[in-house]
Order: structure tokens, then sequence, then C-alpha cells
């Protein structure tokens, strides 16, 4: 027992990785952190986007087809629960329900920000 | 004598003006678009009697709109006013005689909790300089509220800076101002900074603002101290910074010098450096600690390259440590106290 609950902590500090339905993402230096996060399909996730930075933050979620729609700037987005925009040093709190298990990314489309290196992966677990 | 050198100076200048890129400046610079360009700068910055003399230039580059740009300071400055009109020109014809017909102004394009403090709000020609007090959040805060579209790498260069020294000079330079007061492009503001202070440095990572590592640094740094510099880091070239000059300064530089606006201070004798700085953004971590008192210990601390006592997180541990055993030892103090005068009221009785 006490192997296996070793080895899930051993899990969970090599991948950065969380599985429970609330996920604080701190956003500092303009990077986030963690980034790498794995979550179960279907089930609502409730993410906690904290601002650190003293300039503006987004948190994109999606695939690659909306990455470059936000990169080329031709979308505006609003309130949608997979596209949030944290003003600096404040936080947003949104829920999103995967429904299909794969990969995504999690990126800060801001001018420059994206190749400073803002971006994250969600896992999503069958 | 003097008429020469002014012709000289004119003419390098003239010559500096078909080649000049779009805005020269010190500090990183910030665009509307958040873009920054970082083409070569000069910067000069003296120091004598305790107190560091920071001159540089802000050049009209045509175009509108503002253009702003964060310089941390070491020290709260006493006077921010426009400098000489021909120091830093005159420092590259000191060092660069041979290239006056090739002179180049190498510019630089730009396009930079709580709130911080103003300490001093100056116009000079068309530009708006603040001095501000604050940390990184608070720095960060107030650039963004006044139109300062800071870079992704921002919030860590400015944890950089207050940590050691929380001082920065915000400047804003409105290219529709300087084209309403008929400034040709390429007309340059130079602005004095006269920062009392016993640890003079020159920042240079403020230099890679905005730039990705592999974007090339350029900048031309002149000192003139009232000795021979030690400096940190050494100009080793394999860094990033390279030292092109070092000499006694010549009576015809420092007479020459005196002679521009608010140039007084100039002394009798010096030591003129001149370093390059010639490199990939991301070479720059570091800032140039200059110690000039003699006895060659430059600080690393000035330099960025370790960070203040106070700003380590044990120190604040060890504070609150102490504050506890002292807390402690001040309660078994009492309690003793009150254990012997119990005891001597009870031998009374």
């Amino acid at each position: 027992m006490r192997r296996l609950l070793a080895a899930a902590l051993m899990l969970a500090a090599v991948g950065g990785c969380a599985s429970t339905t609330t996920i604080e993402i701190q956003m500092r230096y303009s990077r986030f952190e963690p980034v790498q996060i794995t979550v179960p399909a279907g089930v609502p996730v409730t993410f906690v986007l904290r601002n650190e930075d003293p300039i503006d933050h987004e948190w994109i979620v999606g695939d690659a087809e909306l990455h470059e729609i936000h990169r080329v700037g031709t979308h505006l987005h609003g309130d949608l629960p997979t596209e949030v925009f944290v003003p600096a040093l404040e936080s947003r709190r949104t829920t999103v329900t995967f429904d299909e298990a794969g990969q995504l990314r999690f990126v800060c489309h801001l001018p420059q920000h994206e190749v400073y290196g803002m971006t994250g992966v969600v896992t999503v677990m069958p | 004598m003097r008429r020469r050198v002014m012709a000289a100076l004119a003419a390098a200048t003239t010559a500096g003006l078909l080649t000049v890129g779009p805005v020269l400046a010190c500090g990183g610079l910030i665009g509307p678009n958040g873009a920054v360009n970082l083409l070569r700068t000069t910067t000069f910055a003296g120091y004598h009697a305790g107190v560091e003399h920071y001159v540089t230039a802000f050049q009209f580059a045509g175009g509108g709109g503002a253009f702003g740009s964060l310089t941390p300071l070491p020290g709260v400055p006493t006077s921010v006013e426009k400098g000489g009109d021909w120091t830093l020109q005159r420092l590259l014809l000191e060092t660069d005689p041979v290239l006056e017909s090739a002179f180049r102004v190498d510019a630089l394009a730009l396009p930079a909790s709580g709130e911080a403090e103003v300490l001093m709000e100056v116009r000079i020609d068309a530009l708006d300089v603040t001095v501000l007090k604050g940390g990184a959040a608070e720095v960060g805060r107030w650039a963004t509220r006044n139109g300062f579209r800071l870079p992704p790498d921002a919030p860590e260069l400015l944890d950089f800076y207050a940590n050691r020294s929380p001082i920065f000079l915000a400047a804003v330079f409105d290219a529709d101002a300087a084209a309403e007061r008929g400034q040709a492009i390429g007309d340059g503001t130079p602005v004095h900074v006269t920062i009392p202070t016993t640890n003079p440095w020159v920042p240079l990572r403020i230099l890679a603002l905005g730039n990705t590592g592999e974007e090339r640094v350029e900048a031309d740094v002149y000192l003139l101290t009232d000795r021979q510099p030690a400096l940190l880091p050494l100009p080793t070239g394999d860094n990033g910074m390279a030292l092109q000059h070092s000499a006694p300064a010549t009576a015809a530089l420092l007479s020459d010098l005196r002679s521009d606006h608010g140039m007084e201070w100039v002394p009798a004798n010096g030591w003129l450096t001149k370093i390059a700085l010639d490199g990939a953004a991301d070479q720059y971590t570091f800032d140039l600690a200059v110690d000039a008192s003699g006895q060659g210990t430059p600080s690393w601390v000035a330099a960025g390259l370790a960070l203040p006592i106070d700003s380590l997180p044990w120190a604040a541990l060890l504070t609150q440590a102490l504050l506890v055993l002292t807390a402690i030892v001040g309660g078994l103090g009492l309690l003793e106290l009150g254990r012997r005068q119990g005891r001597g009221e009870a031998l009374r009785t």
C-alpha cells in the first residue's frame, strides 16, 4: 500500500499532473504552471486561472485548428469557458467538460506570448 | 579648436542621419503593438563625487503614435533634465575617430497590488518622463495603465530590477507632438539623469527586453570615472561585452564635455572606458557593476549576479525565527522574574 502511494505521488510529481476536478493554473513570468494536466473525459473540471503577472494573459484551450485561428488574430473570443481572458494580477474561474479523450493545448495568444513559451497540454483520459 | 570639433560633430551627425534607424534610447522600449526592435544605442554613465550622471537619447523616427521606454535606475534621481547637445556624439568621436565620415547614431527602435509611487514628472521636448518607485507588480500596473504594452518577458525583468532598486524611469515619446514641434527624423532628445548613489551600475539586461533569445543586442556604453574602474562582469568578448577603450580621458575630451549643457560636473581628470555590446539577447542576464573607488570590488548584487540578502526567502525565515526566539527568551525572562518576585514576597511574608 505504501509503495502504491509512493508511486502515485511520484507520477504526480514527474508529470506535474492533476487529477482532481478543480485545477489551479498559475500564470507567472509569462509561463503556465503546471504545463501538463490530466483530466477525465465527460466530467466537469473547474480551472482556477491565477495571473500573478502585472500584464494580461489568456487561457485558450483547444485543438490545433482553434489555435491557428487565434494565432492569425482573426477571431475575437468572448466569454467562452475554453477561452478566458485573465487581466493582470487577477484570477478567473471557468468550468469545462471535455467530451472526447485526446490531447489539447492551452495557449496565451497575446502578442509574443506563445513564442515566449506560454503553452501547456491537457490530456483527456477516457 | 572648439569650432573644428563642432564642425566635425555637425558633419558626423548629418552623416548619421542618413543611416539612422528608427529610435535611439537606453531602456527597454515597447511599441504600440508590443514589439521591440533594438538597434544600436549609446549610453553614457559618468560617476564623480558619489553621483552617477546617466545620459542617453531618444530619437524621433517619424511616424505617429506614442512609444514608451522603461529604464531601471540605481537610486532616486535628484534631477531629470534635457541632456547636452553633443555629449554622446563627442564620446563617439573620441573612441571612433576614423568613422567620422560614416558616423552612425545607431539607433534603436522601439518599437514599456498597489500603485507605483510617482516621484517626479518632467516634460522634455516631446518626451514625458516619469520617475517611479515600486515593485514589479506596481510598476507593471502603472505602465499598463499608462498605455505601455509590456512584452511577455517584462514581469520577470521587472522583478529582476525591483529586487535591487525599485526605481524606474518611464519615458513616453509622443511622435505626433514631435512632428508638431517640427522635429525632423533623426532629431534626438538627450536626457540627463542625476543619481546620487554609492553603488553605480548600468542597466544592460533591460536592453534585451522583448527580444527573443537569438535577436541581437547592440549598444555602446561609455563610462567616465575618477580612476580606472573595476567592472563586473568583465568584458571578455565572449559574454557579449567587449572592452574597446580604456585610458585616461584626454584634456580635450573633458573640456568639450564640460562645455556641454548640464555637464559642468565633469572633473579635471578622469578615466574613459568604452564597452561595446554585441550579442544574442539571451546572453544579457546581467547588468554592469562599476567600482571606481579603487578597491576593485564591484558588487555582485549590482551586476544582477546575486540577489540582495533581504530578498532571499531564507532571510525572511531567519528574521521570523529570530523574532520567535526573542519572544521565547523574553517570555522565559518574564517568567523567571515573576518567579523570583514571588519567592521574594514569600520570604518577606
